[in-house]
């Protein structure tokens, strides 16, 4: 029991010997009880499909302001990158992360034949499928599937959420959502779930995957809550919906916990209205949020081993409607952030607005390509039997 | 084996209403399920009352008021102030619905009202738009589903949900039309985007006034010529739906998740196509359509029975409908809701809810078989869901209403006063060695049963009453209680 040895150590050795230590010696602890090398992906999804040309903005591009009279955003308030590029104005902690090396934005992501609807769209997205294909597992879900055959503890993908997405919804196995440990621990920690939970049970489907799912919760949530109060981080988060995620990850992967993907969501990106106010809510939580984490990880020297993405299920129409708003559209951007990027900064071209396809960006990666990078790059999993094909690798990790 | 009057009883309230009643339980042994069918229709055929809940007309009007240049003219206090009382309307809302599904004798038009309100999911915080088309909804549940779509496409929520106010001649805004298909009519794949782009011009100035009620405006409408499912002709909105309804396609899509919903979640083809085809020749009888199957045989067949993941409002109605009760804090309710992933007036997205194992993960599992203790033996638990505003249409909901209903839930605690008393009566008449087993029989639709053994452990032998009440609440906190 390899876990337990180890956390064995950090209580019993290291803590008493750390009486002794002089303060600036203790500054090295933390991170040498940090198991190197484990390589952690925390998604973020960005629900509504967000407006990806007022996120990674074209600031020489005459064409994005001449579709965009009211909604563009100048020149001179994006924080700017390079002479072409800017992002939006409440982005301001990515702008760190880009001088450092530690931002990647990949333009032009999503897939052939692109869905306008968002619960089709996201489904597509979370499944990994083909427009015309579907399926009703999730790419991560089917990480677990083939990463986690007889694992004892199914908590290799964590949704910080009330309702588990269907990207992490398996053929056999299940991320596990939750929204703080502790209350799934209070919950779960009761004898007479234990002992109805141990009964062997042979049943009609819908009971055997009802008892399935009990079993697992009560083994894991005990796992989860002992791993949260290993290294509660000692940073002081945003009071947002997502600076909570966040730190309730950050606590989780300073642990030594078997956690491999962490997933959120942020919204709702659904602008087709007042867009201005709704993105620069929503950016400004993330973006204070995202300081905050990259910094806390970095001073645990997590930095490296640890990979946000985001994602929506589509970007929107060029042109702005007349609500202030867009309406949906198709290709977008992701951004990745890493101390471990292999390739920094812009990865590709920004979108071709003088090429497009009826209004809307055509797209020039496929985002199953994206999911086949990380699960093969940074996750070592097999992502051709997850995707169910042979995808092109990027290169940024 | 045959199944037993009581399970097959059973087996049509739970799933064309919410579950039997407390004093009707006793009942259910001496009745056929053709004779319980005829008492659901009759006590279902009066017109509903309709639940207003917007303080006065004037109060309600001045929300419904939504116009952007209007908008404008207030100011930002008085606009936060105008959000927080339709919120707190719409809770209300939420309460008195909910009290009708505990309550109403109406079980099948609630039920299929309920139905109704996940098929045309709509997310706005006015509540006056959002009890008009609640109205729309239940006066229609039972009828015909033509004057149904009709009514919700022309009601001021949807439109304004859908942001059809924004689809002008100049600027056709596509969402409207799109969802029209996509969601209430035909189903995806159904159409092609030509379709939805010509559909989406015949419903430019379609409307609504300062009273809330439904407008034509003549100078945003696109009146050209439209090509849609091929026919041409410079079709307005009206005759869109027209052109659906004569879709064969639409009986189909609307059949297949009625049999989903009512029946079982592994469509059958074949009857979905017999039935699909009598509701297209009936004109969309709603009624007749649910007559057809809650008077089959096969309804009633082992397979369909107990295998159908409770939806979070379902099994909280339907523990309120069997154990009666008194809520310290109504509001408890709203938690449970939300921690659950179904609050009424609140679909997660334009697709209304998912259902199935979708409701199950980790958290909602543990808490529902958490919740008859929490309502029963006045255990307090800290729930505190974050926002879901991730996918709210753009509609923003305060985040603060989480902490709030939290708030308020753990300081008076979700606990209530059952009438035991009258729990009892429904089994007066069992001797005691019998009581577990009927009582297993009238709370559990599943073949699967608690170990007795293990059971009779957690029971309470103090009085009869006391046993009674401990193999109920052990019962409910099953994975078993979740179906039905």
């Amino acid at each position: 029991m390899l876990i337990k040895r180890k956390q064995f150590l950090q209580v019993g050795s290291l803590a008493t010997a750390s009486f002794m230590l002089p303060k600036f010696l203790k500054a090295f602890e933390k991170p040498m009880m940090v198991p190197a090398g484990n390589k952690v992906v925390v998604i973020i999804q960005f629900s509504g499909g967000n407006d990806g040309l007022n996120t990674v903005i074209p600031i020489r591009n005459d064409i994005y302001y001449k579709e965009r009279p009211k909604l563009g955003i100048a020149k001179e308030d994006v924080v700017q990158l390079t002479d072409e590029v800017g992002l939006n104005p409440a982005l301001v902690a990515f702008k760190d992360l880009y001088d450092a090396g530690s931002l990647g934005i990949l333009n032009n992501v999503g897939y052939p034949n692109p869905d306008r609807s968002h619960f089709r769209s996201m489904d597509i997205w979370q499944t990994a499928s083909n427009a015309n294909d579907y399926i009703n597992t999730g790419w991560i879900g089917r990480y677990l599937d083939a990463q986690c055959n007889g694992c004892v503890q199914p908590t290799q993908a964590l949704e910080i959420d009330d309702i588990l997405s269907l990207a992490l919804k398996g053929e056999n196995n299940n991320g596990l959502s939750f929204k703080d440990p502790r209350r799934l621990y209070s919950i779960s920690n009761e004898k007479y779930f234990k002992d109805i939970a141990a009964q062997n049970h042979k049943g009609e489907e819908t009971v055997d995957y009802l008892y399935k799912t009990m079993s697992e919760t009560l083994s894991s949530a005990d796992y989860i809550f002992q791993q949260s109060k290993l290294h509660p981080t000692a940073e002081t988060y945003p009071a947002t919906g997502l600076g909570k995620d966040l730190k309730t990850i950050a606590s989780l992967i300073m642990s030594d916990i078997n956690t491999k993907v962490y997933y959120i969501s942020l919204g709702s990106f659904d602008t087709h209205v007042n867009q201005q106010a709704q993105q620069k809510r929503l950016f400004t939580e993330l973006n204070d949020a995202v300081k905050v984490f990259t910094n806390d990880l970095k001073k645990n020297n997590r930095f490296q081993d640890v990979l946000m993405m985001t994602f929506s299920e589509f970007g929107r129409r060029v042109a702005q409607n007349t609500s202030g708003g867009t309406d949906h559209g198709t290709a977008n951007n992701m951004f990745f952030i890493s101390g471990g990027l292999k390739e920094k900064g812009l990865l590709n071209a920004l979108p071709d607005l003088a090429d497009l396809n009826e209004g809307d960006l055509k797209h020039k990666v496929d985002f199953k390509d994206v999911y086949a990078t990380v699960l093969k790059k940074w996750l070592g999993a097999d992502d051709k039997l997850i995707l169910g094909k042979q995808c092109d690798y990027l290169n940024f990790i | 084996m045959p199944i037993p009057n009581r399970l097959k009883n059973q087996h049509l309230l739970w799933r064309a209403g919410f579950g039997p009643m407390a004093e009707n339980a006793a009942g259910l042994d001496n009745i056929t399920s053709k004779q319980l069918w005829e008492v659901l229709l009759k006590t279902s055929s009066k017109e509903p009352v309709k639940l207003v809940v917007a303080s006065n007309v004037v109060d309600g009007l001045e929300k419904g008021v939504d116009d952007m240049v209007q908008i404008e003219k207030l100011t930002k206090e008085e606009k936060k102030a105008i959000q927080k009382q339709s919120r707190e309307d719409l809770k209300t809302l939420n309460l008195r619905w909910m009290d009708e599904m505990i309550n109403s004798e109406a079980q099948l038009r609630e039920k299929m009202s309920f139905f109704w309100h996940g098929h045309f999911a709509c997310r706005i915080v006015n509540i006056y738009f959002q009890q008009t088309l609640l109205d729309i909804i239940r006066n229609n549940a039972l009828g015909k589903f033509s004057s149904m779509l009709r009514e919700v496409s022309k009601s001021p929520a949807m439109l304004q949900f859908l942001n059809n106010r924004q689809n002008k001649k100049q600027h056709p805004n596509e969402n409207f039309a799109r969802e029209v298909m996509e969601l209430f009519t035909m189903g995806r794949c159904n159409y092609t985007e030509n379709d939805v782009k010509e559909a989406a011009r015949a419903f430019t100035g379609w409307g609504f006034d300062v009273k809330g009620e439904f407008v034509f405006r003549p100078f945003q409408h696109d009146a050209g010529v439209k090509t849609f499912f091929g026919k041409t002709g410079n079709f307005d909105g009206d005759a869109i739906i027209d052109i659906l309804l004569q879709q064969k396609q639409t009986a189909l899509y609307i059949t297949q998740k009625i049999y989903r919903y009512f029946v079982n979640e592994k469509a059958d083809d074949v009857k979905i196509a017999w039935l699909a085809n009598r509701f297209y020749q009936s004109d969309y009888d709603i009624e007749k359509l649910m007559e057809a199957i809650f008077t089959s045989d096969w309804f009633y067949e082992e397979k369909n029975i107990g295998i159908k993941i409770k939806s979070p409002v379902e099994l909280l109605v339907g523990i309120r409908r069997l154990l009666p009760l008194t809520l310290q804090n109504e509001n408890a309710q709203l938690l449970f809701q939300r921690a659950l992933g179904q609050i009424l007036f609140y679909p997660p997205n334009v697709a209304g809810w998912p259902s199935g194992k979708s409701w199950i993960d980790s958290s909602t599992l543990m808490l529902r078989l958490k919740i008859p203790q929490i309502m029963t033996a006045n255990e307090v638990i800290s729930i505190r869901p974050k926002s879901d505003d991730d996918s709210m249409m753009g509609q923003m909901m305060e985040n603060k209403i989480a902490e709030k209903l939290n708030k308020s839930y753990s300081d008076k605690g979700a606990s209530a006063i059952v009438d035991w008393e009258a729990v009892a009566t429904i089994f007066k008449t069992v001797s005691r060695e019998n009581l577990l087993p009927k009582i297993s029989d009238t709370i559990l639709q599943t073949n699967s049963r608690i170990n007795t053994v293990l059971l009779l452990t957690y029971l309470n032998n103090e009085s009869r009453e006391n046993y009674i009440k401990s193999v109920i609440i052990n019962l409910m906190s099953t994975p078993e209680y979740q179906l039905c």
